[in-house]
């Protein structure tokens, strides 16, 4: 069995060395992955961003009844803003901000 | 009742109802209203039974109340770090009364609030409005640098502060849909197999036989369903505590 534990701490080492295994989870990281999890929140993201650069857009005309003008604006904005949000989504936190 | 007609009804589950007689009619009080009570009563119960004898070697209720309190507890400082212990009550509520709304929701003839946008998106507001109160509260008129990233040039500055905001708004929507689209998705489809499961059973002999697919996936969809109303619950207390740690940090 000796050779046996000196394998498994060999693999894990090696694991560990080439970045396989996930860095333990502490400050900063936290939310669960999985391939279709992950999925569905960046395209939430993308979406929940327009649609508050819609509605922004929207009130904004419709208060200063500037016609189009300001809903075209701000759903150029919204989009940046959802690939601003995806950005935080696939960058880890703990960078810059 | 789902396949009377021949047809798959996936979305009545999600229909409100007056309870209570008359009373409740004229109130408005439904049965989502009574889930909510016995989710806040479960919570109740559970951490004032479970620490009512705070035996040294806990039983099994005192475990699970200490296992709920130390799981909240090490996400809201290791989030927040030391000041998270101030938002740990606030925080510990929302996760136990999503987590409570997901789990009773998977009973039986029960009903999951959490699978109306109103609810979701209430308690995001709440989320937002507070994490907006708490940053004003301790920053002041500096919260508002939020809003521009550090090290920009005025011009870019202007171009960026709208998009940051939308980003901060759309915060409540995002969190509110994704909890909510989680749970009528998964409500919809354990319905429809359990419709194929009615329709197929009472098609005669190999109809019965093709049944048991569908109940087959059904058994693992509600393991599955277990999972998301977990994990759910712990997307929405971990994002409100990063929404937290921005907002007492700033950048």
């Amino acid at each position: 069995m000796a050779d046996r534990d000196d394998f498994e701490r060999r693999l894990q080492e090696a694991r560990t060395r080439q970045g396989l295994d996930a860095a333990p989870k502490g400050h900063g990281g936290g939310l669960p992955g999985g391939a279709w999890g992950i999925g569905f929140r960046i395209g939430v993201e993308l979406v929940s961003a327009l649609i508050v650069g819609l509605a922004i857009g929207w009130a904004l005309d419709r208060w200063l009844g500037t016609g189009p003008w300001l809903l075209m604006l701000f759903v150029v904005l919204g989009v940046a803003a959802g690939v601003l949000n995806v950005y935080r989504v696939a960058m880890p936190r703990s960078g810059p901000r | 009742m789902a396949a009377e007609g021949k047809a798959i009804d996936a979305l009545s589950q999600f229909a409100l109802t007056p309870v209570l007689g008359k009373v409740g009619a004229s109130v408005g009080f439904t049965q989502s209203n009574a889930f909510m009570l016995l989710a806040v009563g479960l919570t109740a119960a559970l951490m004032i039974w479970g620490t009512a004898r705070r035996a040294i070697i806990p039983g099994r209720l005192q475990a699970l109340a200490e296992a709920a309190y130390e799981f909240v507890y090490e996400m809201a400082t290791g989030q927040i770090g030391e000041e998270g212990k101030r938002y740990f009550p606030f925080i510990f509520s929302l996760f136990m009364f999503v987590l409570f709304g997901n789990l009773l929701g998977l009973l039986p003839y029960a009903f999951t609030y959490t699978s109306h946008i109103a609810v979701t998106f209430t308690l995001a507001v709440i989320v937002i409005v507070l994490v907006t109160a708490v940053g004003i509260a301790i920053h002041g008129w500096h919260w508002f640098s939020y809003f521009k990233p550090p090290g920009l040039s005025p011009l870019l500055a202007v171009l960026v502060a709208p998009i940051e905001v939308i980003s901060y708004l759309s915060r409540p929507i995002s969190l509110s849909v994704r909890l909510f689209a989680n749970m009528v998705a998964g409500h919809v489809m354990l319905k429809v197999f359990a419709s194929f499961v009615v329709m197929l059973g009472t098609a005669g002999f190999l109809g019965f036989l093709g049944a048991l697919a569908p109940i087959a996936i059904n058994v693992a969809l509600v393991g599955f369903e277990f999972l998301v109303a977990f994990l759910q619950a712990y997307v929405f207390a971990v994002l409100t505590s990063i929404y937290l740690h921005d907002a007492v940090h700033l950048h």
